[in-house]
């Protein structure tokens, strides 16, 4: 069964704060969760699905529901790391399709700035029963920084991607967050301040990773008989794909992510090709992350992403594919250090035409949105969506 | 106070499954897994194949020969350490650290070989430096 067609996504909210010092984890996910359903003209007695992953408190969807007081007859919390959200978008669509549920919530937050956590730069055990994975990984000091690193490295060595090329990344994000009041960064920067910026794991500098802040964000998708009578513009899922790639068993391939398998799959179908595409949330917890995802996704030639973003693609006004207009993981937020869900936010304004007249795209009828979480370099979750304005 | 410049390394979690590993380890030698049905090593180990799903799996001694497939120089650590995968002789890339040697000419595809470095407590973990 496809999912074409099938679901809206009928409300986004986007938490303003960026350090959520004196706000509790659920209080951040309810207040995300009014957000969204004031915004599609929803109540909370209207919502009978829920979705969640592992930046919820307690086990699942159960103690978010009761601190909500909610009650969905429907509840996933699939957790892929940071693409969680749009996978769950996807799964919203397929529930809805079946019957499940007609008003899905999907609810995102966290607050690892206020609580000083070392993100990216030290290991970090699982905790609990050790994965069968973890004995021959956790004691090497594998980090997120280093883990993303490694496939940039074996990326410059295959294809002679450069640090250079990597940086026109972070430059475009920059270009965009400039118009964006709640971005953490909001100078733009040149190519060579990225590759001047302290190394953190080579090749990557500091202004190759992402931000880290608190705050969250929420998604309501609902059935199309719910969106035909709710006023605001309608956004059509088209398509939605997820894969989970690995070590493969030590047949080890750093030069490609899960978007290869996730990306074709939401494109057939969609029924539109990459080059249908008008603008593109690309998850970028780091430069390499998007380089490697444009590539997978098809937006250019497998090792011609290099030449692709310094070209000035990713730039909205002049590029080709303008990308992550609200300045992205790389300069707004990284909620949590997940950030498949602002992927999808900044998705759904532009299709409906609310981005910053700045960086909105002109005609924006078709959008993709793409995230990969977990570890880029150990095992990932990759999730597509496409959607488009009716 | 100074910084120890000695990195600590955790001892690995030792699972039924994977005791024989780590028990050789501790002689010196590196194990890896391989399926006699369809042929093939993998790595981390496991009891059924990953490749064809078979049970017929049994330990091999690793050469100890390998080339780096990648790596990156952790350098805001305490103590910089280059993380690395490392194609093994016998097929596998297997997650590691280069060390012993200086982190600024390392480079992919350079010729390495097995050491083991030990850990708090538990059973020493296999490394590489150049060869």
């Amino acid at each position: 069964m496809s999912i074409k067609g099938k679901a809206y996504i009928a409300g986004i909210y986007e938490h303003p704060t960026r350090l959520a010092k004196d706000l509790s984890l659920a209080q951040i996910h309810a207040e995300v969760a009014k957000g969204a359903l004031e915004d599609a003209g929803l109540s909370k007695e209207d919502v009978d699905g829920y979705f969640c992953a592992g930046d919820a408190p307690g086990l699942g969807p159960m103690s978010m529901v009761e601190y909500m007081g909610l009650r969905p007859r429907h509840s996933d919390s699939t957790d892929t790391g940071g693409s969680s959200y749009v996978l769950h978008v996807g799964h919203a669509a397929e529930a809805i399709a079946a019957g499940k549920c007609k008003v899905a919530l999907i609810t995102l937050a966290g607050r690892p700035r206020a609580e000083g956590m070392a993100t990216g730069t030290v290991p970090r055990s699982r905790g609990g029963t050790p994965t069968p994975d973890e004995p021959f990984e956790f004691p090497y000091g594998p980090t997120v920084v280093n883990m993303y690193a490694m496939c940039a490295m074996r990326h410059m060595y295959e294809f002679g991607t450069t640090s250079e090329q990597l940086a026109w990344i972070k430059v475009a994000a920059s270009h965009h967050a400039q118009y964006n009041p709640h971005a953490l960064l909001k100078d733009v920067v040149t190519v060579e301040d990225v590759v001047n910026s302290p190394m953190i794991a080579d090749p990557l500098h500091r202004l190759d990773c992402c931000v880290i802040t608190d705050g969250g964000g929420a998604i309501v998708v609902v059935a199309p008989e719910i969106a035909a009578k709710l006023k605001r513009p309608k956004v059509k899922l088209l398509g939605a794909s997820e894969f989970i790639k690995t070590q493969m068993g030590g047949k080890v391939d750093l030069t490609y992510s899960g978007a290869r398998f996730s990306g074709p799959a939401a494109f057939a179908e969609a029924g539109v090709k990459p080059s249908d595409i008008k603008y593109a949330s690309i998850y970028d917890s780091f430069t390499i992350t998007v380089l490697m995802q444009l590539e997978d996704l098809g937006f250019c030639e497998k090792g011609k992403g290099g030449k692709f973003v310094s070209d000035g693609n990713l730039i909205s006004g002049t590029g080709k594919l303008p990308f992550n207009t609200d300045g992205g993981g790389l300069c707004s937020n990284h909620p949590g250090n997940r950030g498949g869900l602002t992927k999808v936010l900044e998705a759904v304004r532009q299709l409906r035409g609310e981005a910053h007249p700045k960086v909105q795209v002109k005609n924006c009828d078709l959008a993709l949105a793409h995230g990969t979480g977990g570890s880029l370099g150990l095992r990932h979750g990759s999730a597509t969506v496409i959607l488009e304005r009716e | 106070m100074a910084e120890s410049k000695v990195r600590r390394l955790p001892a690995p979690a030792v699972s039924l499954e994977t005791q024989a590993y780590w028990d050789a380890a501790g002689k010196g030698k590196l194990l890896v897994r391989r399926c006699t049905s369809c042929g093939q090593a993998h790595h981390y180990p496991r009891t059924i194949c990953p490749f064809c799903f078979s049970d017929k799996t049994e330990w091999i001694e690793a050469s100890g020969k390998g080339t780096i497939y990648s790596y990156s120089v952790m350098r805001r650590a305490p103590v910089p350490y280059a993380m690395a995968y490392v194609t093994l002789a016998e097929g596998p890339r297997m997650v590691t650290n280069i060390v012993d040697c200086d982190f600024d000419k390392l480079e992919v595809e350079q010729a390495v070989k097995l050491v083991f470095k030990p850990t708090d407590g538990g059973p020493p973990l296999p490394m590489f430096t150049p060869a």
